[in-house]
């Protein structure tokens, strides 16, 4: 590890720019979901490098800084409970656990196929935040140091 | 056939290593060669003859497809064998931290 | 009343204690208490009530075979009762004893988790589904063996979780191999394709299943990880993998696939005999010489297993009857013996029987719940392991397997003289210690209680009128083989 923290400046620049884009590919995967390959988990995986490469580029202090760490818990906590409700939402209206109640669409279009869309940004959403939470765990132990970070 | 037989090599490639090798890393990465080979062979599964991706597009015929199910299973195994991966390595960071090596048989505490 | 809430209830209740049990950790608590005891009146009310029906739910709404489906029977009902009786009691156990281990909202998240994941099992009817829900609970299981922080607790937690991935993949190659042959998951619909598959393929898929499942069960020759495991855990969570884990997991799925999907075919049953003895004999040959308490505990386990493998491969009424007697009987007196171990621990901080002592004065419940659960493990009536031991011996005799029940037998004598050295040397002992290094709690008391007192009382069942009400409808879901199929394809809407 070096006295500053993180990779050089041109790596840093480089993130800093292309940081939406990551995101935007990522959201663009799950959106997608119900027409082409994709969906919640390998857009949620795109989400997290995304996460991952701010950790990676800048350093786990500034990191801290920039990211509300507790926010992302509560949020990656909620995802789950939101999924129980849509599924008990099938549960009160058709009897069935998971029944698609929404509404359905025509086929192709964006807002189809009646609650894969958001089901598929829950499951974006908490495994990306799944995924950067563990890695930030797990990189809390700083092997020079010899001490939790 | 030829095919199945090659993923149980593949697979036992994988318990070889998972067997053989000493380095803790080594075994976590013997575990991922094993989940690729069982996830090849699942996918295999579902291959049909003279048929194309199962994905239906706008202004296209539905035409004969492979088999979309197994490639379900497979996006639900990969998923677990993240969390176990992820798991494992969680482990072997606190093993390093207990026992300062990467090493297995010098991880030995537990006799009997 | 939809089965699905058995998986609902705890998962709901897992996610909800890592969203607000962070602020506040009586809220956790009160969760998860809620959770398991709404889980233990929910399982009663559906066994009784279901009798030897099943029920069916489609999920989502898509017809058998496209979806999920979960299949209810008696098997499945009895199962979640035992699962939830031992949670209950091991969330009562832990309310004192996690306290020295270190914040508690994670702990009760991942217990409910466990406990998600292994309802899930006993309630579904789809082989995949079953895949999931095992790796669901085996993930909580690697957490919760490795949650003291201790070197020794992790290197077995690692183990365990090499081990078990291995398993996962023998398993993930069997279910390829089905689909392959069968072109559907729902195990109805398998057991029905059975009758037109190659006898070859089916010993494949057998010995491919036995494998990965027999290793969850701890069933000689893959009983390596258990020793190690169910000692470096915390006491609660040992009771709860020796109690609930192994049976749910191991025995459960195999009876499943080897009765109601493969129809019993008779190798497999003739692999059950053998490897039970097996494990019956080495389980308690290699407990005899231990002096750590807990490792002494999870080499008994190993032991107790073969009995039920004896019993489910002699496949005769009786038989069947004495291996789900000896199963429900497993679970409550091992989890009550590793809550003492984990009292004993605690008072007074050590696991070696030569150093313990005079623990009956200085924690007397514990003391004399030992004594009860070692009578009851050891087979002296009045107690419930006498009778379960008994039904499995004389369905060994009846059904002309001399050499069985001598093996039943011996095992028997030699589990009664190890426990003996327990009582000697642990609770009478040599070293008499003079005060306890911390009381156990209230929780742990009560938890103890409860099980010696359901030890007395599981021995009821062996009373004829009684037997047919609560055991038989079970027997009969196993007997069934695959009339299973034909219950659950008629139960469809």
């Amino acid at each position: 590890m070096s006295e500053k923290q993180g990779m050089s400046l041109i790596v840093k620049t480089v993130t800093r720019a292309i940081l939406a884009i990551i995101f935007l590919y990522g959201f663009y995967i799950i959106l997608h979901g119900h027409l082409s390959p994709g969906g919640g988990f390998g857009g949620g995986v795109v989400l997290a490098l995304g996460f991952l490469s701010v950790m990676l580029a800048y350093g786990r202090p500034t990191t801290q800084k920039w990211l509300n760490i507790r926010a992302l818990h509560t949020v990656e906590s909620s995802g789950p409970l939101l999924f129980l409700a849509v599924g008990l939402l099938g549960l009160a209206g058709g009897g069935v656990f998971l029944l698609n109640t929404l509404d359905h669409g025509r086929l192709f279009d964006l807002w189809s196929s009646g609650f894969i869309l958001p089901l598929n940004i829950i499951i974006g959403i908490k495994v990306g935040l799944s995924l950067f939470l563990a890695v930030w765990a797990l990189t809390a132990w700083d092997p020079e140091k010899g001490a939790d970070a | 056939m030829i095919i199945y037989a090659l993923c149980f090599a593949l697979f036992l490639v994988g318990l070889y290593g998972l067997i053989v090798k000493r380095d803790l890393i080594k075994i976590i990465l013997s575990t991922g060669i094993m989940g690729y080979a069982v996830n090849l062979m699942i996918v295999l599964f579902g291959y049909r003859r003279e048929a194309i991706y199962p994905i239906l597009e706008k202004g296209k015929e539905a035409a004969a497809m492979v088999d979309p199910l197994p490639q379900a299973l497979v996006l639900t195994s990969i998923v677990i064998e993240l969390g176990t991966t992820a798991l494992l390595v969680a482990l072997a960071v606190q093993l390093h931290k207990n026992f300062k090596t990467f090493d297995i048989t010098k991880i030995r505490r537990l006799r009997g | 009343m939809t089965p699905v809430l058995f998986i609902i209830i705890p998962l709901a209740s897992a996610f909800l204690i890592a969203l607000v049990g962070r602020k506040r950790e009586i809220l956790s608590r009160t969760l998860s208490f809620l959770a398991t005891a709404s889980l233990l009146g929910l399982s009663l009310v559906t066994y009784f009530r279901l009798g030897s029906g099943i029920l069916v739910t489609e999920l989502g709404g898509w017809k058998m075979p496209f979806g999920i489906v979960l299949a209810l029977d008696a098997f499945g009902a009895f199962m979640l009762v035992i699962v939830s009786l031992i949670a209950l009691t091991s969330l009562l156990f832990s309310v004192s004893y996690v306290r020295h281990l270190g914040s508690d909202w994670k702990y009760e998240a991942l217990f409910m988790i466990l406990v998600g994941g292994m309802n899930g099992v006993l309630i579904t009817g789809d082989l995949f589904n079953l895949f999931v829900f095992t790796e669901i609970a085996l993930f909580a299981a690697f957490a919760l063996v490795a949650y003291g922080g201790q070197a020794h607790e992790f290197e077995a937690a690692f183990k365990y979780a090499v081990m078990a991935t291995v398993s996962s993949a023998l398993i993930l190659m069997a279910i390829a191999v089905v689909y392959g042959a069968t072109s559907t998951l729902t195990m109805a619909h398998i057991s029905v394709a059975m009758a037109g598959i190659k006898p070859g393929l089916k010993i494949w898929i057998g010995a491919l299943f036995l494998a990965g499942y027999g290793l969850k069960s701890a069933l000689i020759p893959f009983h390596a990880w258990l020793p190690d495991a169910h000692s470096s855990a915390p006491a609660p969570i040992s009771a709860m993998l020796s109690g609930v884990l192994i049976k749910a997991l191991g025995i459960y799925v195999l009876i499943r696939i080897f009765f109601n999907v493969l129809g019993a075919p008779q190798v497999f049953l003739q692999a059950f005999l053998v490897l039970g003895a097996v494990s019956l004999l080495v389980g308690v040959f290699l407990a005899v010489g231990q002096w750590d308490l807990k490792r002494l505990l999870a080499y008994h386990s190993i032991s107790q297993v073969g009995y039920i493998f004896i019993g489910l491969g002699l496949n005769t009424a009786l038989g069947l009857a004495g291996a789900v007697f000896h199963l429900l009987n497993h679970a409550l007196f091992k989890s009550l013996l590793f809550y003492n171990a984990g009292a004993i621990e605690m008072g007074l901080g050590t696991r070696d029987l030569r150093k313990m002592g005079n623990i009956s004065r200085l924690m007397p419940v514990t003391a004399h719940s030992s004594m009860i659960a070692s009578l009851a493990i050891s087979g002296i009536p009045p107690f419930n392991g006498f009778f379960s031991k008994l039904m499995i011996i004389i369905a060994a005799v009846q059904a002309h397997q001399p050499v069985y029940a001598l093996a039943a037998v011996i095992g028997s004598l030699l589990t009664l003289a190890s426990f003996m050295k327990v009582q000697r040397y642990g609770i009478r002992g040599e070293s008499p210690a003079k005060e306890l290094q911390s009381r156990p709690g209230w929780g742990m008391n009560a938890a103890m209680v409860i099980l010696a007192a359901l030890c007395l009382f599981a021995s009821l069942l062996i009373i004829p009128g009684i037997k047919e009400s609560v055991l038989d409808p079970v027997v009969a879901a196993i007997m069934n083989n695959t009339g299973y199929a034909a219950a659950v394809l008629g139960a469809q809407k």
